[in-house]
């Protein structure tokens, strides 16, 4: 058996042959895309077609429904004090249910945020993703979500890292009335306010 | 167990095929609560927390991040067990007998109507290399495993129709239940085949729910002031992930489950000491073959039982309805069948209460295509 796989020049599953055929390159760099791509190493691949549809529940599916119509909405809890958003249907720091709902104002504060220059596979992105933190105004502190921000500077580097700052004012920009959906991205981005 | 474990509190929501009304995390805050209050505790007291959760079941990877709020727990010890709900109940007991914590809460949610294709869920958990790529349905695998059990121990097809039978009609008694029916040996032996021997009617209709149980120490489980239910024994095993090497006509991970249980139980004559069992049955022809393993019955009983068109042996076995009749919900089948056993000996069963049961047994299966179950004796104060 040993003797006839030494004899099968072809045999892809022979990673020792595949290395010793590569040339002396150096360490810790032995394969190239091409070696994979042409089957010269054993690799099986497969692909998931995974698919869900989650139930949003009491308290994210009426958020979501404000978002559709242009509102942002949050939740009271009377034993803590905090006003929260996205809501909840129970309040996680007093494990009570929630008391009473509010609709909140469409601006806010940046608590941090990034500018981004590749996309989640690191490709070069043209155009800079701002992802940023937005503290809701009329929320307890650090409370809020995770949004980006735009309108500011476009290609122009130089410009957004001299706006964008820790403390910045922000309104959201929403998608018009008959392109929303019920759904986080209905705001297209966060703009300055000054 | 020396020192002592006790099941405490148990909150549950009712398992249905569908829960359009609540989210995951709202669903677990219900059964959460209702723990907390059964176990006359609150989030404050509890020292440590057990998810038990799979992230292809969730459709979120790191699913413990998303478990803090729901049970209470932010800012608290808390970890997952991707795994049976028995291991998440092992885990409690660890946890407790090294002194780390004394109050535990363990939680096990489904939302399986959230999946929309279960069949590439499963083959993900099949070998890459040497399984997935035959395309054999999770289905077709439970349907080996009925051949050769049925092979080797001689049943007809029709004691497993009975298991369908009794599971569907006691789950008419279980408010919790979703799947209560009235059906005869024959309509079940009618129903289409899935993969020969397997019937549509032997296989256990999915379900949503959560469960949260309150795990004590002795100590604490005294102080409370309640009806505690002690785990006297418990047992987990996996037997072997290559599918020909496996014993397919019995459940060796329930034999040895069962050993390390009862060993710890000190129990010698299970038939004698255990008084009902809440057994695996997410395929009809499990109830038998778990209980087998559990030296519960034989299958020559079983076959007489059949016999008879009584399929109540003198062992009151899954008066809840099991999974045929209350609905599957993978890994938190196992506590769901704590939370009944621990109202069975308190005696809180309602209207399918097993008389005198003072001591009772749980065992798990974490279903195809696995070999890993688990074993819990539980017993009254």
């Amino acid at each position: 058996m040993a003797r006839k796989r030494e004899s099968s020049p072809q045999n892809p599953h022979d990673v020792g042959r595949v290395m010793r055929e590569i040339p002396e390159r150096p360490r810790g760099t032995p394969l190239k895309d091409q070696d994979i791509r042409e089957g010269k190493v054993s690799l099986i691949a497969w692909k998931p077609h995974l698919e869900y549809r989650w139930d949003s529940g009491v308290a994210i599916s009426r958020f979501l429904l404000g978002l559709k119509e242009g509102k942002i909405l949050g939740v009271r809890c009377h034993s803590c004090g905090r006003t929260v958003t996205p809501p909840r249907a129970f309040c996680e720091w007093c494990f009570r249910p929630v008391d009473e709902w509010v609709e909140l104002k469409d601006t806010g504060t940046v608590n941090t945020f990034s500018i981004c220059y590749v996309t989640w596979d690191m490709k070069p992105l043209e155009i800079p993703q701002i992802p940023a933190v937005i503290e809701i105004d009329g929320t307890h502190p650090r409370v809020g979500f995770l949004h980006l921000l735009g309108g500011i500077g476009e290609k122009d580097v130089e410009a957004i890292r001299r706006r964008v700052r820790v403390g910045m004012r922000v309104q959201a920009v929403w998608k018009s009335p008959a392109e929303r959906v019920g759904a986080i991205t209905d705001i297209l981005y966060f703009q300055p306010l000054e | 167990m020396d020192e002592g474990v006790a099941i405490l509190g148990v909150g549950v929501t009712p398992l249905r095929p569908i829960s359009p009304e609540l989210s995951q995390r709202e669903l677990i805050f219900e059964a959460a609560t209702k723990a907390y209050i059964d176990a006359g505790t609150e989030p404050a007291e509890i020292h440590s927390f057990i998810s038990i959760s799979e992230d292809f079941h969730e459709g979120t990877s790191i699913t413990d991040e998303y478990t803090p709020d729901q049970l209470g727990a932010i800012l608290r010890p808390v970890h997952t067990i991707a795994g049976d709900g028995l291991q998440g109940l092992a885990a409690a007991c660890m946890l407790i007998q090294s002194g780390i914590a004394d109050l535990v809460a363990v939680e096990g949610h489904c939302k399986t109507s959230n999946i929309l294709n279960h069949e590439e869920v499963f083959a993900m958990a099949l070998d890459p290399i040497y399984e997935r790529p035959v395309g054999v349905p999770s289905h077709a695998i439970a349907a080996l495993e009925m051949r050769r059990y049925l092979h080797e121990t001689g049943l007809p097809e029709e004691a497993v129709a009975g298991v369908v039978v009794k599971n569907r009609r006691n789950a008419l008694r279980n408010p919790l239940a979703s799947y209560g029916a009235s059906l005869t040996v024959e309509e079940v032996q009618a129903s289409p085949l899935l993969a020969s021997p397997l019937r549509v009617l032997h296989t256990s209709p999915y379900a949503d729910g959560a469960v949260v149980l309150i795990v004590a120490s002795a100590a604490r489980a005294r102080r409370k002031g309640r009806k505690p239910v002690w785990i006297k024994g418990i047992g987990w095993a996996t037997e072997t992930p290559w599918l020909a090497e496996r014993s397919w006509g019995r459940a060796t991970y329930t034999v040895v489950s069962a050993q390390m249980a009862y060993r710890m139980a000190g129990i010698s004559r299970p038939r004698k000491e255990i008084h009902f069992a809440e057994v695996d049955d997410t395929y009809a022809y499990k109830e038998l073959q778990h209980l087998q393993a559990l030296e519960l019955l034989t299958p020559q009983e079983a076959t007489e039982l059949t016999r008879g068109g009584d399929f109540e042996g003198p062992l009151p076995v899954n008066a809840s309805g099991g999974s045929l009749g209350m609905g599957y919900c993978f890994d938190a089948t196992a506590l769901y069948r704590v939370a009944e056993a621990t109202w069975q000996i308190r005696g809180e069963a309602g209207s399918h209460q097993v008389p005198g049961a003072r001591t009772g047994v749980v065992c798990s299966w974490r279903g195809v295509p696995t070999t890993t179950g688990g074993v819990v004796v539980l017993q009254a104060d």
